[in-house]
């Protein structure tokens, strides 16, 4: 479902004396569907970058990124815009709120662009906000000024809305309390049960054991940097 | 699938002055393209070279234009993607009152002010063969509704409205024909950001629900985020890069583009 083969990735900082900074060398990874793979190594090892190279918001210099039968490197920006909308979930740390959008639309969203009814949309959006514990009298309010774990919460409900078969979790369970954390186990628990290829990056330890397969160690694709 | 909007080589010169250098691109239906750059770069002119506005003097701005509809009068000979630029002017008129909207920085520009505020919707409607005053008026009412305007202002002038609900105002005269196209210089420049929030929100919900494809001129890299699926960046009047919007916000590759980016205030 998702597969990386011989990704690299540098930076080249023009403004900066054109320092050339090569983050990530080579990489190579296959998740099947059904499969949870944890991104491991210390900060600054490029997991976060590796992960936004597979969303597409990085770009690779080289290798090819397949996701759902499109190689993401080398796709026009729709297709891109395509699988995004159908194939390939992103949760990410923060969420991007529009203001004035009431949180029921936000987490609604990923439904609408994929042609569903708004009644439709807006149920499925109330059971995950029901689930993750965000107070119905929220649900009308715009998620700008929630606390951040509420943010982070209807970031997930957003995220899980439609069942991608490819999914990237970032630090998923982070700022939640032991409820919330449980709920979301669950939900990452249903989405591998139903297929879905999933690449996560966690810090919690004993959530990473429980629901991802295996782990890679990002670090093994860092080039030695000269000090 | 045939793009909507293929742009081929379009050049616009003001003397010995560059306006806008060798610009190509194809936009498919459904696509929202953001233009950025900072003033002086060529999107404005670019854009109205697009727009019909300006002859350009070189290149092709092929438009894929639509089976003929009780309302326009095209016949089936005209179907297809056809040039702009070498279409005659009263045809190019034609296809800027049905099938394209432009959407001026400056309300004024795209309003009759001494019209109202229901008239001004209306006057596109009979543009393209509407007569019977009831369907008008009731599309009028809708559209003012679906922009965010009390109906009880219907018979107002725009003259009276502010500046947000004459720039609303502005959208719903150039949506109400159904445009599948739509070009938008700056459309929230000089509004408030409260204001531009709502505009905002409300451009990103009719570009999904009508499944608009648009071009949306800007310097203001936040309205680009929202509105835009690519981008495309100016500078000197030649295209530096293009690509997904969040690919070149996040991860630029040109020095002018990490120069724009970097240079955001984080709020």
């Amino acid at each position: 479902m998702i597969d990386l083969s011989n990704v690299s990735k540098t930076f080249t900082l023009h403004n900066q004396g054109s320092a050339v900074i090569e983050v990530l060398h080579d990489v190579c990874l296959r998740v099947e569907p059904g499969e949870c793979v944890a991104l491991t190594g210390a900060s600054g090892a490029g997991k976060s970058t590796l992960m936004r190279m597979i969303y597409g918001n990085y770009m690779a210099q080289s290798g090819s990124i397949v996701v759902g039968g499109v190689d993401l490197v080398q796709a026009e920006p729709r297709e891109v815009i395509r699988i995004r909308r159908e194939v390939l979930g992103y949760v990410s740390q923060f969420l991007r709120v529009v203001p004035r959008v009431s949180t029921l639309d936000v987490v609604a969203e990923p439904l609408r662009m994929l042609g569903q009814p708004s009644r439709a949309a807006r149920a499925r959006a109330q059971e995950l906000l029901t689930g993750l514990n965000i107070p119905e009298p929220l649900w009308a309010l715009s998620p700008t000024t929630f606390s951040g774990g509420e943010q982070q919460r209807v970031n997930i409900a957003r995220g899980f809305a439609h069942p991608y078969p490819a999914m990237l979790l970032d630090e998923p369970t982070a700022s939640l309390d032991a409820a919330n954390r449980e709920v979301v186990l669950s939900l990452i628990e249903q989405a591998k049960a139903r297929g879905a290829a999933i690449i996560g990056i966690f810090h919690d330890e004993a959530a990473r054991a429980r629901v991802c397969d295996r782990e890679l160690d990002v670090s093994r694709f860092t080039p030695a940097r000269a000090a | 699938m045939t793009p909507l909007l293929s742009v081929q080589g379009v050049t616009k010169r003001y003397g010995a002055h560059i306006g806008c250098a060798d610009v190509s691109f194809d936009l498919y239906p459904g696509e929202v393209m953001g233009i950025v750059g900072e003033s002086g770069s060529g999107k404005s002119t670019l854009l109205n070279c697009l727009a019909g506005h300006l002859a350009p003097d070189a290149g092709a701005v092929v438009f894929d234009t639509r089976a003929p509809s009780s309302h326009d009068g095209n016949t089936q000979q005209d179907r297809g993607p056809r040039d702009t630029v070498t279409m005659s002017e009263p045809e190019r008129r034609m296809l800027s009152r049905t099938d394209w909207a432009f959407v001026h920085q400056h309300a004024r520009d795209g309003l009759r002010m001494g019209v109202s505020a229901g008239g001004n919707v209306g006057e596109r409607l009979m543009a393209v063969g509407a007569r019977n005053y009831g369907d008008i008026r009731e599309k009028a009412v809708d559209w003012l509704g679906r922009v965010e305007i009390d109906t009880d202002r219907i018979d107002d002038r725009p003259t009276t409205f502010s500046g947000g609900m004459q720039q609303r105002l502005q959208i719903a005269r150039n949506l109400v024909t159904g445009p599948r196209l739509v070009f938008m210089d700056e459309p929230t420049g000089g509004l408030d950001v409260s204001v531009q929030a709502r505009l905002l929100d409300l451009l990103r919900g009719l570009v999904r629900d009508m499944g608009l494809s648009a071009i949306i001129v800007t310097h203001d890299l936040a309205v680009v985020r929202l509105l835009a699926d690519r981008l495309m960046v100016m500078k000197s009047g030649h295209v530096v890069e293009s690509g997904l919007t969040d690919r070149v916000l996040d991860d630029p590759q040109h020095a002018y583009t990490q120069l724009l980016v970097s240079s955001v205030l984080q709020v």
